[in-house]
């Protein structure tokens, strides 16, 4: 399986993380061998293999629906880049 | 002070020999003379350890002190902290004082031991030779030119030249076990569930663990009996009683099954690692041990597996670091996408790319059943590989890492080269089960490390298999020259 610079910069974008275009070349090769080496898998045949998502197999936990935690609004936004009145700030999305 | 253990400490504390102050500040004392050297602290607490020292010194005169009261550690810099940076290794949290407590942060603290820093680490966990971190390289206290291992290569480095008594450690896939067996330390991987994931910067949810980082099995034990327990705040917690470790350290040996996966011992095993495992062995024997060789057939996929689970996890987990809420956001965006795009591709290192970029791939439409479900089946077979084994014998024994600790450059332009240095530990996060690493020798100068696996929940018996060796050799005892 072998990426080309073009495809890492779609999955790049997929992932909105900016790559340097000079950068592309080498993502890809690194990404390809990583494919290429993932890849021994498919020597196995897992046709009525159950997938195995948990490692215990448990049932995730179910609590009821009720507010627990505290309003601390002030505090998280004390460590953000910008706020204004309690609203997080970002560019413009609608003009 | 340094070279005592966890035990030994607290028993000095309670005779009185020394007060937590004193016992404080000759660590910080130690982390300022040493870690220009080593590298393996992002953020000493100076203030907070001594005020904590002085809390726990008033405790144990009241008579009240537990047995980590007044005990000074230090935590890898993924868990969060309340007020104090926790940069989890990247420049994406190098401005990130955690609003709160990690759960694990929690209850040491409320055990009375004193947090002396935060310790380095691979960026996200991500790297099994520390060279990763935004901070820059941990050295390898007994080799300068050696990596301590990763992603805990801080955690190892500190213990093991004696700058903090015990750390904590994270394991993905092999990431408490690789670095304490490069650095000639003890730790444990417990069973997944068994420590709460609150609180500890996520990268693979499925995978990732918490544990204690020591120079004994017995501290491990003291350290875990802390740690452990079930947290209403993590949905994967288990809700399982946490035994006393200590209390069954002890137990005799004679007549217990270990097994010896021949995967472990074929290709290219070290031969200095090879000898030493061979000693320990022996050792085993005199206690009246029975060894039996077992396979895990599918053990050689549990790494490609891996670079597939772990990656699609973490490009999920990492979504979250946008710029907006907290941590580094780039400088002037022209607008929201330029916002995200940039801010994430300035705050994360390459390995980080690489793996959030691997995992995107594998989970986008088209490719999710070839990758990631394949996956998923595959680590169903080796789950079930290692069910056979221990229904078999009580405990697998091998090498922690085919190799003992590699040179700072050796593999960091080989990705595939750097992955397989977990090749042995890796399976058992997989499978989910509990492992440790314990110093068993020596090879060209380096610490080799044993691994011994258990059963789900069954850390007593690995903490107890460990102890016994320990109280028969002094691996675990000996002090690189340079920081004894």
């Amino acid at each position: 399986m072998s990426l080309t610079a073009d495809e890492v910069k779609n999955i790049a974008y997929l992932a909105r993380i900016q790559i340097d275009a000079s950068d592309s070349e080498n993502y890809a090769k690194d990404l390809s061998s990583i494919l290429d080496f993932v890849a021994q898998m498919n020597a196995v045949d897992t046709e009525n293999v159950p997938p195995m998502a948990h490692p215990l197999d448990l049932p995730q936990r179910l609590r009821p629906d009720e507010v627990t935690e505290e309003n601390q609004r002030e505090l998280f936004q004390s460590i953000a880049p910008a706020v204004e009145a309690g609203l997080y700030l970002v560019p413009k999305v609608i003009e | 002070m340094h070279d005592k253990t966890l035990s030994e400490l607290a028993a000095g504390l309670k005779q009185r020999e020394f007060s937590s102050q004193e016992l404080t500040r000759h660590f910080l004392d130690r982390i300022a003379r040493h870690n220009e050297t080593l590298n393996a602290f992002v953020t000493v607490t100076e203030e907070h350890a001594m005020a904590a020292a002085q809390a726990a010194d008033a405790r144990l005169s009241g008579g009240d002190g537990g047995p980590l009261t007044g005990i000074p550690l230090a935590q890898k810099d993924i868990f969060c902290t309340l007020g104090i940076k926790t940069s989890c290794g990247s420049k994406m949290l190098d401005n990130f004082p955690a609003p709160y407590d990690a759960t694990v942060v929690a209850k040491l603290k409320d055990a009375g031991t004193v947090l002396l820093g935060k310790l380095n680490m691979d960026e996200f966990a991500m790297g099994s030779s520390n060279e990763t971190s935004y901070y820059g390289t941990v050295k390898n206290p007994w080799r300068l030119d050696c990596v301590p291992g990763g992603s805990s290569g801080g955690s190892a480095a500190a213990v093991a030249a004696g700058l903090t008594p015990a750390a904590t450690g994270t394991d993905t896939g092999g990431s408490i076990r690789q670095p304490a067996a490069f650095c000639g330390i003890t730790g444990l991987k417990p069973t997944y569930g068994r420590v709460s994931r609150w609180g500890m910067i996520a990268f693979a949810s499925s995978l990732d663990q918490g544990g204690p980082m020591a120079r004994s099995a017995e501290d491990c034990a003291l350290m875990l009996g802390a740690m452990a327990g079930f947290d209403e705040k993590d949905s994967t917690s288990v809700n399982q009683p946490v035994p006393d470790y200590t209390a069954t350290l002890n137990q005799d040996l004679a007549g217990l099954k270990v097994g010896l996966p021949k995967e472990f011992f074929e290709g290219e095993l070290d031969s200095g690692v090879a000898q030493a495992l061979e000693q320990a062995i022996a050792e085993y024997k005199k206690m009246g041990v029975a060894f039996k060789e077992i396979s895990l057939p599918n053990i050689g996929l549990s790494v490609p597996a891996y670079y597939v689970i772990a990656p699609s996890e973490c490009s999920s987990n990492l979504a979250r670091y946008d710029g907006v809420r907290y941590g580094y956001r780039c400088q002037d965006p022209k607008d929201l996408e330029d916002l995200y795009l940039r801010t994430r591709g300035e705050g994360f290192g390459a390995e980080v790319k690489r793996r959030i970029l691997i995992g995107t791939y594998a989970l986008s439409a088209g490719y999710y059943d070839a990758y990631y479900l394949k996956a998923q089946k595959i680590r169903r077979l080796i789950a079930d590989d290692f069910k056979r084994a221990l229904e078999e014998v009580d405990v697998l024994l091998g090498p922690t890492t085919p190799t003992p600790a590699f040179g700072i450059g050796e593999k960091t332009g080989d990705p595939i080269a750097m992955y397989l240095s977990d090749i042995f530990t890796i399976a058992v996060n997989l499978a989910g089960l509990p492992g440790m690493s314990l110093p068993v020798g020596f090879a060209d100068g380096k610490p080799v490390g044993m691994q011994l696996i258990g059963n789900y929940f069954d850390e007593a018996r690995l903490l107890n298999v460990a102890h016994r060796y320990q109280q028969a050799t002094d691996w675990h005892r000996r002090l690189p020259e340079q920081f004894a």
